[in-house]
């Protein structure tokens, strides 16, 4: 086939024709913008993109995006999306899911697509409430989160999302904002550079159901404070130029330190970033930071290089056929032992 | 028995081997014992050696789910029994002839099923006591058995040790040879060649365990042609069945030939994804060897991963296939109905077992007919498929895809149990002679625009447009389709429509489906119709019945949906219609509501095949009582 000149696509060729349908204010709007903004700096052609979904708000996404496209069942997404990368590895694989879908239903297959580090990018909308069934509590709810399913509170201990796919031994995970478009547009190029699963949390506002819950981290005011930026060889600070603070490490337990104006954080003590180590200890920390106690870190936790799965499959197929040549259907039915009559 | 009656019995005689031989026309034989004796390889060995020798044969292995049940106790007795004959056979046989057992729990559960005055073998040595106890007789049962078989007591334990003292082994690992000293008799006794086991150990084990596997089959031999124990040795002369060349199969291996097969002759890759279950598994571990072809296989986590990795790939073009057995097949119910919805080309087989629940894992059932026609919610059309025979597996899995494709539908394969590890010779196809069916998918339509739910005028089929298509960018799903756009909606006409042209186009596969060929008259008084695995023992009733005088027509459906067009009218042609299965009458129950025809169901939900015996009882029962 002959090469075609690259022409570069925009934003609006990767917009479907189809009417969005989600609630006024949704969260899901930004992210599916800034997804689709992205979409061209990437260099895929959009014919070899293919978004994949589940059940639930969320997984409404690829309707809108004018790629190749799968909804599919409630939390089942990462399943479909190894079968169509397993066995064509040259296809952009994208999840779109939420806290329900990934990580209640579809718990198992989130796990196990994770581990095995199919190159993927999964996107997974943390609004830490079920949407379409109209607001019932979630696995990452807070507990005592009082729902139509939970009238005197729920008594689950929620997931942190980004603990699990440090379990899951993820060998990317971000997170991120659903209304900050230029961080988001960031982790999301970071996620499809990444070879191998690329899990970003993205934190996004439910107004029906759960209105406000990351009100810190969305305010552009607030979120100086409530944030905490990741960026790989940089100390973990945060706040205002005028309050400054840094995260330290004593003993492995991390503490907020103050900063004076011209202090160096590196010098007292504020840890460095770095998003290789192997272990993944150190990411482990960093998921514990919470609200109020801490501010939220965001950016990218963990990028480590793994093989991934696909290609090891790819591989086995190429070895055997350079081992055992192309089979011949022949020759498998005639092996072993035959006989004449 | 004293040590010295021992001894006497069976030590090897130094005068001539020469023996007479007796010719018969076919032997069934039983082999039983401990699930960690070796019981199914050496079934599985005098199966070769049987197949090599020319003859018809069918076997049926009969093993615990328990992978080594407590030694010597009735749970864990594993069982193989083969039937091979000169003539054409289509069973394992009711009874075996020959039972050889290797301790006191093998011999209680199997005797009873022996042949009056059949042949049984045991391993003396075992029958101490203890063994006997733990096998929970409470006395010795062999003198009883004197009067009721030919009862020969072999000291297999004490001869192969014998056969193999001056080897590196340990006690243990010369114990694990003994099967195969009890393979060289029997070979011996039934005039089997022995090289292909020979060349099978050469492949598989070397130094002293080579040796010694080797050295105590022919000592079994010898000692089969020396001791007065056998007075004669049998003569099953080859069978006379259609030239070509051969081959052993079973059920399980001729369904990942076939998927393997699929894929040469429909020019696309394979991709299997599947969740290990009993009997089902071994297809997976078949398939995984030929990467070869381009066969790309996936262990999924579960069931529902199995199938909905499955589906994705036949999303991104590739011939799809899952595998799986009743309790996991169920599991993926939820994501066929997606199929179903996206017609997508995919192939789920279900090797049936015993349920329901877990059931009896390693037992055989057909009780998921109705499950996999109905078990999905709503109005969910898939086509099913039932092979008959181990070798007509691997034809079933070409025409699946074949369908699958062509109409864009999943399609179910209903196997079994029973189907999944017996084995039968099977005349090689040629491969020359397999249709070839190269799969086209969509490309960029020369005028207007490309519709994803645009259907083909005579198959109803809708495009197969995969990704990397440039210009066929499209969404699919779950949610109602619009006609011929494929857009979401939720217009009630149109979802009407929608389930309607599903229907209409499952249906439509009727038009290739060939005309039923009725075995025997085409109308009459009895026709038993049967379909699926159960075709060897309703095939061997009927021609026994017809050698006594009866009238019996028989037919076999292998199409469960489409049913063929012209079911009801062979039906209505008969006064009686049988219908045995194995389940507690689902193929029967969907015949009367269908034709509304009085079909009397013959029901069996045992977890065994039928018997011949309980076939004919049945159709002569029929036949008396409309005389």
């Amino acid at each position: 086939m002959a090469a075609e000149p690259v022409v570069k696509l925009t934003r609006k060729e990767f917009v479907s024709d189809q009417d969005v349908r989600w609630c006024p204010g949704c969260g899901d709007y930004s992210v599916l913008a800034n997804v689709q903004r992205v979409m061209p700096d990437l260099g895929v052609p959009r014919e070899n993109v293919v978004f994949v979904s589940g059940i639930g708000c969320s997984s409404r996404f690829p309707y809108y995006m004018n790629t190749y496209g799968f909804h599919t069942i409630h939390g089942r997404a990462p399943a479909f999306a190894t079968g169509i990368k397993a066995s064509r590895p040259e296809l952009s694989v994208w999840i779109v899911t939420g806290d329900g879908d990934g990580l209640s239903i579809g718990g198992n297959h989130l796990l196990h697509s994770i581990r095995r580090n199919i190159d993927t990018q999964i996107l997974l909308f943390n609004n830490r409430i079920y949407g379409l069934t109209k607001g019932q509590y979630s696995p990452t709810s807070e507990v005592g989160i009082k729902t139509k399913s939970t009238p005197q509170g729920s008594i689950d201990h929620p997931v942190d999302p980004i603990a699990f796919a440090l379990g899951c031994g993820a060998t990317f995970i971000a997170r991120t904002i659903d209304v900050d478009a230029k961080h988001m547009q960031v982790i999301l190029k970071r996620a499809h550079e990444h070879k191998g699963t690329a899990f970003i949390e993205i934190l996004q506002n439910c107004p029906v159901f759960n209105d406000g819950i990351w009100d810190d981290v969305q305010d552009r005011k607030s979120r100086a404070q409530a944030a905490l930026v990741l960026e790989h060889g940089k100390p973990l600070v945060f706040g205002t130029l005028d309050n400054q603070k840094g995260i330290v490490f004593k003993d492995g337990i991390p503490s907020v330190i103050d900063l004076a104006e011209g202090d160096d954080p590196i010098e007292r003590g504020v840890v460095v970033h770095d998003e290789r180590p192997q272990a993944s200890s150190y990411a482990g920390v960093l998921a514990t930071l919470r609200r109020p106690e801490f501010p939220l870190p965001v950016g990218v936790f963990r990028a480590v290089e793994k093989p991934t799965y696909e290609a090891m499959l790819q591989d086995q197929v190429d070895s055997a056929v350079s081992q055992l040549g192309a089979g011949d259907l022949r020759k498998l039915l005639h092996s072993g032992d035959t006989w004449q009559i | 028995m004293t040590p010295n009656d021992r001894e006497k019995k069976s030590a090897p005689k130094n005068d001539s081997p020469l023996k007479s031989s007796e010719r018969i026309e076919g032997v069934a034989i039983r082999f039983a014992g401990d699930s960690g004796d070796g019981m199914q390889l050496t079934g599985t060995k005098f199966t070769d050696e049987t197949a090599l020798a020319g003859n018809d044969l069918s076997t049926f292995p009969d093993f615990p789910a328990e992978i080594r049940a407590p030694a010597g106790t009735m749970a864990g007795v594993s069982g193989f029994q083969i039937h091979f004959s000169s003539i054409d056979i289509h069973t394992p046989a009711d009874q075996p002839d020959v039972l050889i057992a290797f301790n006191p729990a093998a011999l209680r559960a199997n005797v009873d099923d022996v042949k009056p005055n059949g042949m049984v073998i045991v391993n003396i040595d075992s029958f101490n006591q203890k063994a006997r106890s733990r096998a929970g007789y409470l006395e010795d049962p062999l003198p009883d058995l004197r009067d009721r078989f030919q009862l020969v007591e072999v000291p297999f334990t004490t001869l192969n040790r014998e056969a193999l003292q001056g080897l590196d082994l340990s006690q243990r690992e010369i114990d694990r040879c003994k099967n195969f000293f009890a393979l060289g008799v029997l070979c011996w006794l039934y005039g089997r060649p022995m090289e292909a086991t020979e060349r099978w150990l050469g492949g598989k084990f070397k130094g002293d365990v080579l040796e010694g596997n080797v050295r105590t089959l022919r000592a079994g031999h010898a000692f089969g042609e020396t001791t007065e124990l056998f007075p004669v040795s049998f003569v099953v002369p080859a069978a006379k069945i259609e030239s070509g060349t051969y081959r052993n199969i079973t059920g399980n291996q001729a369904l990942a030939w076939g998927i393997v097969a699929a894929g040469v002759q429909m020019e696309r890759n394979v991709f299997l994804g599947a969740y290990p279950i009993t009997p089902a598994s071994d297809v997976l571990h078949e398939v995984a060897r030929y990467r070869h072809f381009g066969v790309k296989t996936f262990q999924a986590e579960d069931e529902i991963a199995a199938i909905s990795s499955t589906i994705g790939a036949s999303f991104a073009g590739q011939l799809a296939v899952t595998v799986s057995s009743g309790p996991g097949f169920i599991l993926k119910q939820e994501a066929l109905g997606l199929a179903v919805m996206v017609e997508l080309p995919l192939v789920a087989i279900d090797v049936q077992r015993a349920g329901p629940s877990t059931g009896s894992p390693t037992k055989t059932e057909q009780g998921d007919l109705l499950a996999v026609l109905y078990g999905r919610h709503s109005e969910s059309p898939i086509p099913v498929i039932a092979p008959s025979t181990p070798g007509d597996c691997f034809h079933t899995m070409l025409e699946a895809f074949r369908m699958a494709v062509k109409y864009m539908t999943p399609v179910i394969v209903l196997s079994d149990s029973f189907l999944a590890n017996s084995s039968e010779p099977w005349l090689i196809p040629d491969v020359d002679a397999l249709e070839r069916f190269p799969v086209t998918h969509a490309t960029v339509p020369e005028v207007g625009e490309f519709q994803p739910y645009s259907r083909h005028p005579e198959t109803l089929a809708r495009p197969w447009a995969i990704p990397g298509t440039k210009g066929l960018e499209h969404r699919i799903g779950g949610l109602t389709k619009e006609d011929i756009t494929g857009n979401v909606v939720y217009d009630a006409d149109n979802h009407g429509k929608m389930n309607r042209l599903r229907k209409e186009k499952i249906a439509g596969i009727a038009k290739d489906l060939p005309p039923i060929e009725v075995d025997g008259p085409a109308e009459g008084e009895i026709l038993v119709i049967g379909w699926g695995g159960t075709l060897g023992p309703i095939t061997a009733a009927v021609e026994s019945l017809r050698e006594e005088g009866l009238s019996v027509s028989r037919i076999h459906l292998r199409h469960l949906n489409p049913f063929p067009s012209d079911l009801g009218d062979v039906l209505r042609r008969f006064e009686n219609v049988l219908l045995p299965e194995l389940s507690d009458g689902h193929l029967a129950m969907l015949l009367r509501a269908k034709y509304l025809i009085d079909v009397k169901s013959l029901p069996k939900i045992e977890g065994l095949p039928f018997k011949i015996s309980e076939l004919t009882e049945a159709i002569r029962e029929l036949h008396t009582a409309s005389a």
